[in-house]
């Protein structure tokens, strides 16, 4: 461990922390700016639209983000009860 | 019932977040399921120093408005399966943590959590006191300089008098954590030494973190010191505190990086 530590450095770190920190003040300068978060609206109105349609239970919904600098993801999960008694709409 | 714990300083810069996250993922590296809550609303930072800032979909404020339930808003961290985030709101108006929402999103992880760690903002305003309010036990993070220690006698103060232990006329359990430390420094005399600010201070000592490269270099990855490199002086020095949260009597002793090498010497201090 020791011997590896004198010859070998860790990579350096300060690249990794130029990179994480362009891409988070992007996305919250954007916010900051006046646009809404674009990804959390889109969360809610999703939500929202469902929400027309079914009644969610809100421990049944899972909302996953993942900003990136060139793409986000967005992930909504929701169980849907399936009751086989009635005619599917 | 978990345990409350209020990671506090009054002074900004001196640590906190960094020694929330690290104390953090040394319990539950540990095994112990454990949430570290950031209290400082409209300057988050723990996210970004836990490396789970892409990943906020909700924040506390909407737990406490009920915009979101606690399980939606808790962020699991990736490396350890029993480390859990519960982020500030970035945006949001600090007025919005209010007591009576705190109170609640609290006793829910008290249920589900054997640790719940409170991150606490700089100062002694609205988030500094909700954070430390229902704290079962208080670590108070100091540098050895005298601004973070005459600032850490004054939180002290309010530990013994705004949290609800105090009000109920308990005591309230408080622990130093010295950060930053260089003991070298402290030999030469050019630093207050442990046993100067233990002194003035006079609470028991949890830990004495030292001075180095491995904390900076953990938080621009975004990982806690003691999850980016368990084997650093740093590290070792959290995962003994850990310990002592736990109830273990360790010595206290300040962890050094091993000596380098005379090769370590000449090529280390240049990448340095």
């Amino acid at each position: 461990m020791n011997l590896f530590r004198i010859f070998s450095r860790p990579p350096s770190s300060a690249p990794a922390a130029r990179e994480r920190l362009q891409v988070l003040l992007a996305h919250e300068r954007a916010v900051v700016g006046g646009d809404s978060d674009l990804v959390a609206k889109l969360r809610d109105e999703i939500l929202r639209v469902i929400q027309k349609h079914m009644k969610i239970d809100q421990e049944k919904v899972s909302v996953t983000m993942e900003r990136g600098d060139q793409m986000s993801t967005l992930a909504v999960d929701i169980e849907i009860p399936f009751k086989p008694g009635k005619k599917a709409a | 019932m978990g345990k409350v714990i209020v990671v506090t300083s009054g002074k900004g810069g001196v640590g906190k977040t960094t020694s929330s996250a690290a104390l953090g993922a040394a319990l539950a590296q540990g095994g112990e399921k454990v949430v570290v809550v950031d209290f400082d609303v409209g300057l988050r930072n723990l996210d970004l120093v836990m490396g789970a800032e892409r990943r906020v979909v909700y924040d506390i404020v909407n737990v406490i408005q009920g915009d979101a339930k606690l399980t939606q808003a808790l962020i699991r961290d990736k490396r350890l399966e029993t480390l859990y985030l519960l982020p500030a709101s970035q945006t949001r108006d600090k007025d919005h943590l209010t007591p009576e929402g705190v109170e609640k999103v609290i006793a829910a992880l008290k249920k589900s959590f054997d640790w719940v760690i409170c991150d606490s903002p700089a100062g002694i305003e609205r988030g500094a006191t909700l954070a430390m309010r229902h704290a079962d036990v208080a670590i108070v993070v100091t540098n050895p300089e005298v601004s973070s220690v005459r600032d850490s006698d004054r939180i002290i103060g309010l530990l013994d008098s705004k949290t609800l232990k105090a009000e109920a006329g308990e005591r309230m359990e408080k622990h130093l954590l010295l950060t930053r430390y260089d003991p070298a420094r402290a030999a030469r005399g050019d630093m207050l030494k442990v046993d100067d600010v233990l002194e003035i201070l006079s609470i028991p000592l949890l830990g004495i973190i030292p001075e180095s490269m491995d904390v900076l270099r953990a938080s621009n990855v975004g990982a806690p010191v003691t999850i980016a490199d368990g084997s650093s002086a740093p590290s070792r020095a959290y995962f003994d505190a850990a310990r002592r949260l736990k109830g273990e009597e360790l010595e206290v002793t300040v962890p050094g990086n091993e000596k380098r090498g005379f090769f370590g010497k000449i090529f280390g201090r240049k990448a340095a």
